[in-house]
């Protein structure tokens, strides 16, 4: 009797393999979101940040309290309207005097407390973040016809993020709250 | 009258199962690729908050994460309920980080280290206290380079 080779091997065990190692990664792996709000942190000095003198009309202080209310510029504000307060201050379309001279002076400065539960201090962060990206997105239709992306040029970027520079200084928390304890 | 004869049911499979290990294989390959081996299991309730201004984290080798929330009840005996920092594997105090961040500089090449991002994963009700004085440990170590770790919120 010719041998006859084996044109199929039985592949019932590749399956089980295959499974196995599947539930393997399964279980030992995680699909991290690892989305975020990404933040480059000013370099640590020994010494205190002297104070500069700054224009009063350069400053959009943001001040939050162990209750999670926000002072806007010294006023009660609510975190919804943020955003618009915030482009409106930077941009500055009617040249009003109580708002920044130019986007490049303009300066925001965030102080929260010790007290003030995170999920605030994000949403401030994110609010914040959101309206020079939204300032970034107009002047980049503008110029380019296309909304700011972190994929575009960096002659590109640095164009637009010259014109609004993120400047975003964070006081260190006051401790007039209650911490978690 | 039937010009077929009726074929006997010799139980033989429909479909052909020979592709399955195929199938199987993409996913483990996806599965290899998508996700990162979990280093550690979570010690702290950790529920991050939401925002719209994300940023994903490419190289994840390059990414060390701290998790920052209350113990979990199991272990709530041993730590308490304040909220407390987690390194790695296992509960750590904020002065502990430039050790921390040292023995994850140790593990990269010295031509990518400058691209390290260190990963808040903060649960959304700890109080920014204990968060600023983690910020005030990295920016001591040099780590600047920082990621708020946030689900994505629908834009309203």
């Amino acid at each position: 009797m010719a041998k006859r080779m084996e044109n199929e091997v039985n592949a019932s065990s590749m399956a089980d393999i295959a499974f196995l190692l599947l539930v393997f990664f399964l279980v030992t792996t995680t699909m991290n979101p690892d989305t975020g709000i990404t933040v480059k942190l000013p370099p640590w000095s020994e010494d205190e940040a002297e104070e500069v003198k700054l224009n009063k009309r350069n400053v959009f202080a943001v001040l939050v309290n162990a209750n999670n209310d926000l002072l806007v510029r010294g006023e009660p504000e609510d975190v919804g309207s943020l955003r618009e307060r915030a482009k409106e201050f930077i941009a500055n379309p009617n040249h009003r005097e109580d708002l920044a001279e130019m986007p490049t002076k303009a300066i925001i400065s965030l102080k929260n407390d010790r007290g003030t539960k995170y999920e605030t201090y994000i949403a401030v962060y994110n609010e914040l973040k959101a309206a020079y990206r939204e300032l970034w997105d107009e002047e980049s239709q503008r110029l380019y016809g296309e909304p700011y992306s972190e994929d575009m040029t960096i002659e590109q970027k640095k164009k637009i993020r010259s014109k609004y520079p993120f400047v975003l200084s964070e006081a260190e928390p006051t401790a007039f709250g209650e911490e978690e304890k | 009258m039937s010009k077929f004869k009726k074929k006997t049911d010799k139980g033989t499979p429909a479909v052909s199962t020979a592709s399955l290990p195929d199938i199987v294989f993409m996913l483990l390959f996806f599965f290899m690729v998508a996700t990162k081996m979990r280093d550690s299991s979570i010690m702290v309730k950790n529920v991050v908050p939401e925002a719209t201004e994300l940023v994903k984290l490419e190289h994840k080798n390059l990414v060390n994460t701290i998790y920052i929330g209350v113990p979990l009840k199991k272990w709530q005996a041993t730590y308490g309920k304040a909220p407390r920092v987690q390194l790695g594997d296992k509960f750590a105090e904020v002065e502990d980080i430039p050790f921390f961040i040292e023995k994850f500089k140790a593990k990269i090449k010295e031509a990518q280290r400058p691209m390290i991002f260190t990963s808040l994963k903060v649960d959304k009700d700890v109080t920014m206290g204990i968060v600023s004085d983690v910020k005030t440990q990295l920016r001591k170590s040099g780590q600047l380079k920082l990621n708020y770790s946030a689900k994505r919120r629908q834009e309203k």
